[in-house]
């Protein structure tokens, strides 16, 4: 476990090298788009970080479904990296949001559904780490983290759809909300469906080299433990 | 005092299941336990009162700072009175999960608790049915007193219904909270932390509704909020339920 296998570091060169192919097909090769200019390459990787946010999210809740059954404590490591890379990517997903939406909208921030719901998932997120900072055993803080996790697991899917029909005078059939259906054109979808892709396996990337360093934190905390005994 | 209190119980405990494995469950009724759990908050609280009087002061403070934060003309204020009354009812509200819970722990009384042969999910029923008992009279003081300083009716049926689902999700998800949180040294400002991002659709559809109800919005519009409290309040009040032996295992 102390040094990183071989597969890890030829995923850390693929993970490298798939998000620089993403660069220049969003930014050079896709075509620049008819009304909105060049603003809107920021779309192919701010669909792509949310795309990861959320992937982080399931990965979060399962986890600890998963460690409440088994008890093992490198799901609640895995539970933890899930959060840590949700939280950031989300937060470069609003960024991302941000800067398409000033010239776009006029405005930096606006309260629609999903944003609003981003914006209360990073604060659970935040919560979370709070929450596991203010509890020391470890085995209570991967159980309370897993409860909380199951908690906000069910809550932001609630919340989102309470923004929608809060947003809309008549309430909306459950469906995919707002319909921002972009007419992309061939190498725009390229593009995109590229930088999903890319995204997935740095998603995957980090997550394994996330889980690696935690579960060699949970190491170093037990041997401290063991030697303060 | 209370900590060689602690240390007895569980040592006790430690006995016990080395010895033989006590039945849970079975042995006490389920109802009798959550109700023996409900009857000892309320006996305690009326002892004391100190739980309520707290809230209740506090909910009155909140209005008052309100009326200097909002400035408004008596349009604008219906406007924002669900807004008003709901932030009011969740601050004071994490108040009372907290003390409640505090209270149990500090004085041992969660172990006591924990030991006694019953299933959890009873212990934490009569947790969150006293929780909500509390809420419930501090809402109930403040909606008459609020009547009165705005001169404006705040008694309907409507409203006392969608306070009264309010209140219920967000008791039960207080009270698994408020479980975890006490063990926190931060625990009055962690259980705010941990609830509201979670309590938000209870939020949103309390605010939304009660302000149906006071605008005299026809059902048909304030009905999608109303399935959204109940739908909150079966989902979470089951989830914390399975959830409760979880976080006060040892």
């Amino acid at each position: 476990m102390s040094s990183k296998s071989v597969v890890l570091r030829i995923l850390d060169v693929v993970a490298v090298l798939l998000l620089a192919a993403s660069t220049y097909l969003a930014l050079f090769f896709a075509p620049t788009e008819a009304q909105m200019g060049q603003v809107q390459r920021v779309f192919y990787f701010h669909v792509a970080t949310a795309w990861v946010g959320m992937l982080g999210f399931m990965a979060a809740t399962l986890a600890g479904v998963i460690y409440l059954i088994t008890k093992n404590l490198k799901w609640d490591t895995v539970a933890m990296s899930a959060v840590e890379i949700s939280l950031v990517f989300f937060f470069i997903t609003i960024v991302l949001g941000s800067i398409w939406a000033r010239p776009i909208w006029n405005t930096w921030w606006t309260w629609d559904p999903r944003l609003t719901t981003a914006a209360i998932t990073e604060l659970i997120y935040i919560a979370y780490f709070m929450l596991r900072q203010a509890v020391d055993d470890p085995e209570r803080r991967a159980r309370f983290s897993a409860v909380y996790a199951l908690l906000f697991g069910p809550s932001v899917p609630l919340t989102f759809y309470a923004i929608r029909m809060y947003r809309t005078i008549h309430p909306v059939v459950v469906g995919s909300g707002q319909a921002d259906t972009l007419p992309l054109t061939a190498e725009m979808k390229i593009a995109f469906f590229f930088a999903l892709f890319a995204f997935t396996v740095i998603f995957v990337d980090l997550f394994w080299n996330r889980i690696r360093l935690g579960r060699l934190q949970q190491q170093v905390e037990q041997l401290r433990l063991s030697a303060s005994d | 005092m209370s900590a060689q209190a602690v240390q007895r119980p569980r040592a006790e405990a430690a006995d016990a299941r080395a010895g033989e494995a006590p039945p849970r469950g079975r042995s006490s009724s389920f109802f009798g336990a959550m109700v023996a759990v409900v009857q000892k908050d309320i006996a305690a609280e009326f002892r004391s009162r100190e739980l309520l009087s707290a809230m209740l002061v506090f909910s009155l403070l909140v209005v008052l700072i309100f009326n200097f934060a909002l400035e408004l003309d008596i349009q604008t204020r219906r406007g924002v009175t669900a807004g008003v009354l709901w932030t009011t009812f969740a601050f004071a509200g994490t108040l009372g999960l907290n003390r409640s819970m505090a209270v149990e722990k500090d004085r041992g009384c969660l172990d006591g608790l924990l030991l006694a042969p019953v299933d959890r999910a009873a212990i934490y029923l009569g947790k969150a049915i006293s929780n909500l008992a509390f809420m419930l009279v501090v809402e109930a003081a403040v909606l008459p007193i609020y009547s009165f300083l705005y001169n404006v009716n705040l008694l309907r049926p409507g409203l006392l219904l969608v306070i009264l689902l309010g209140s219920i999700g967000y008791a039960a998800v207080g009270t698994l909270l408020s479980a975890m949180a006490v063990h926190a040294r931060t625990r009055d400002i962690l259980l705010p932390i941990l609830l509201f991002p979670l309590a938000v659709p209870v939020l949103i559809a309390a605010v939304k509704a009660s302000g149906g109800y006071l605008a005299n919005a026809p059902y048909a519009d304030i009905k999608p909020w109303i399935s959204l409290l109940i739908g909150y309040d079966v989902i979470f009040t089951s989830i914390a339920y399975m959830l409760f032996d979880f976080v006060v295992e040892e």
